[in-house]
């Protein structure tokens, strides 16, 4: 993980992110089962998890911050850098790839201008990465930008779908 | 097919009826379409009675294990004095599956009516749902009924009036399949790696924050509010088949057939009727290769056992594979099975959690020694290579997800050699891997 520890951190949890976390504080006889939620704060908020973050959300829950790292890169889904203001998500697992995913992978690489998978454009506008299976697999192919899921995309929609998105 | 779509003849609309149907998606509108009269009855019988309607209903886990749900219920402890859980597992992620994302959409009150009835039955006070993180748009509709329920009363610290609590809590998961495995999903619930735990203890026993807990998938969850309001014995009457195998089935059907899309049967159905008739079959000139029926995880089938095949837990058991989830993956003839099966090993390889050496090393290898075949590279030793893995991936970690990798690969090249020896005998032309 790349050490953004000097950059000054501003606080995420503060007014509205920190009443949002301490209400749910409730739900759970734990404080550690707040984290999946708690770092889905930090993601909206922010757009990505950084290292003052990853302190921030370890103190709020007791945790250190080596063990919410730990956490975070289990899971796909938590941006541990910064990324395009539009994040893509391609399914190319077996069903999709069965009807062309791959293809509709490249039509997006190309497009976008992000070149190869997990990189962002120059422009900044987005980030394309390959996803496993995203429960699409009768809508071939599916994407999933930021929190819009597209189904039926094909090479040829490609333009318009990325059009929708500045 | 997507929603709404006309009901084929070989369907029976249970779950699906209101599927398509945006006003069902609020308290009101299901309340219009009868909802929550399950959930009243429940309020009014005791949990061993609700447990014994749904053991004489012959209802089964949909998730996948195919186990007896009420059996499951009834291994809860009882006066125990510690807190019980409901879990539901929506992390739907198994490639070819996406019904449960059809009930999470259209009827999000009948998954919370039937997680309300289960924790009646398991002497819970708190269920927890816990949906896969990129199920964004279901995330949401699903929280949002379950805002309107607690509004209206059918959740909270009174449950419309019984003096029983019923507290429900969406959790988001954040990107890993093998949160949909049982154990793993607790640990993850509870804030940690998604790892699964070895059982025993059982989670009825020492479940989610080490307490008893039942787990139960999205779609066995909705059918339980019908076996309650219209009997046992009309559910167990739901079957074509094996009596064993009872009530309807969402199955998800990709891949190359004209209709793609979540189909109900009644269990028992001949296969073909379903591939053929509800799906339309193939594409114009084309002809079958191959069914998974079940989810990725569960062995290929060729033409011949898909025409002989009756689509129930018993009748695809028969010929050598599983019902699974019912997520059916169809390949026509212009298939690269081999490639496929590739994928497929890539997609374990990717989600192992890592933590059982034979899975963490045996999907790798696995996905690396195939990606060298369908290269152009590959040995004459490679396919012995692969089954000798295959077997020292079975039934030797901690969870499943090893095996999963292995029965593509082993029913792979006992079924369809030839292709496999295409390539390594160059009569087929390699292919480039990926994006």
């Amino acid at each position: 993980m790349s050490s953004h520890a000097a950059e000054p951190h501003t606080p995420v949890f503060v007014g509205a992110a920190l009443a949002q976390l301490e209400a749910l504080a409730p739900k759970y006889p734990t404080r550690m089962a707040l984290l999946l939620p708690a770092l889905w704060i930090v993601q909206q908020e922010r757009g990505w998890v950084s290292d003052g973050a990853i302190h921030e959300v370890a103190e709020q829950l007791e945790l250190t911050p080596a063990y919410v790292r730990g956490v975070i890169t289990f899971y796909t889904m938590y941006h541990t850098h910064p990324v395009g203001r539009h994040f893509i998500q391609v399914c190319t697992t077996s069903p999709c790839n069965l009807c062309g995913a791959e293809d509709v992978a490249r039509a997006l690489l190309e497009h976008t201008g992000c070149g190869e998978l997990g990189a962002t454009s120059p422009d900044g506008r987005f980030t394309v990465v390959e996803a496993e299976c995203l429960g699409g697999c009768g809508f071939t192919t599916p994407l999933l930008i930021d929190d819009d899921f597209i189904e039926g995309v094909t090479v040829a929609t490609v333009p318009a779908v990325l059009e929708r998105y500045s | 097919m997507g929603y709404p779509h006309p009901i084929h003849a070989t369907e029976t609309p249970v779950l699906s009826t209101h599927f398509g149907e945006v006003e069902a998606r609020s308290y009101s509108g299901w309340v219009a379409r009868g909802g929550y009269e399950g959930l009243r009855k429940a309020l009014t019988m005791t949990p061993e009675q609700i447990v014994d309607e749904v053991k004489a209903s012959g209802l089964r886990g949909r998730g996948g294990a195919g186990f007896p749900t009420g059996l499951k219920w009834s291994f809860m402890p009882k006066d125990d004095g510690k807190p019980h859980y409901l879990c539901c597992n929506a992390d739907e992620s198994e490639p070819g599956t996406f019904k449960d994302r059809e009930i999470l959409r259209w009827t999000p009150h009948a998954l919370i009516e039937g997680c309300a009835i289960a924790a009646l039955a398991i002497r819970a006070e708190v269920s927890y749902i816990y949906i896969r993180g990129e199920y964004t748009e279901p995330y949401h509709i699903l929280q949002a009924a379950v805002d309107e329920a607690y509004a209206a009363g059918a959740l909270g610290p009174n449950a419309f009036g019984s003096g029983k609590p019923l507290e429900m809590i969406v959790h988001r998961g954040a990107g890993a399949y093998i949160c949909g495995e049982e154990t793993a999903l607790m640990n993850s619930l509870e804030g940690r790696r998604g790892n699964p735990r070895i059982k025993p203890p059982f989670p009825a026993v020492s479940g989610l924050f080490g307490q008893p807990t039942t787990i139960n998938n999205v779609e066995t969850l909705a059918a339980v509010p019908h076996i309650l309001m219209r009997g046992a014995a009309w559910y167990a009457g739901l079957c074509l088949g094996n009596p064993k195998s009872t009530g309807t089935k969402l199955i998800s059907v990709c891949g190359h057939v004209q209709r793609p899309g979540t189909y109900e049967i009644t269990l028992g159905l001949p296969m073909r009727d379903l591939i053929f008739e509800a799906c339309g079959g193939m594409l114009p000139g084309r002809t079958l290769k191959a069914v998974i029926p079940g989810g990725s995880s569960v062995p290929i089938m060729t033409p011949d056992e898909v025409d002989r095949c009756v689509t129930d837990y018993e009748g695809i058991a028969a010929e050598g594979s599983l019902l699974g989830s019912g997520g059916m993956i169809v390949m026509d003839d212009t298939t690269d099975i081999v490639y496929q099966i590739m994928r497929l090993a890539r997609f374990y390889a990717h989600e192992s959690c890592a933590q059982c050496t034979n899975c963490r090393e045996g999907t790798g290898w696995t996905t690396r020694i195939l990606e060298r075949i369908v290269a152009g590279k590959g040995k004459a030793s490679d396919l012995d290579l692969l089954m000798d893995l295959a077997e020292n991936m079975t039934g030797k970690t901690i969870c499943v997800l090893s095996d999963s990798c292995a029965t593509p690969v082993v029913s792979g090249i006992q079924k369809f050699r030839p292709d496999f020896e295409a390539y390594l005998s160059g009569a087929r032309a390699p292919v480039s891997l990926g994006i």
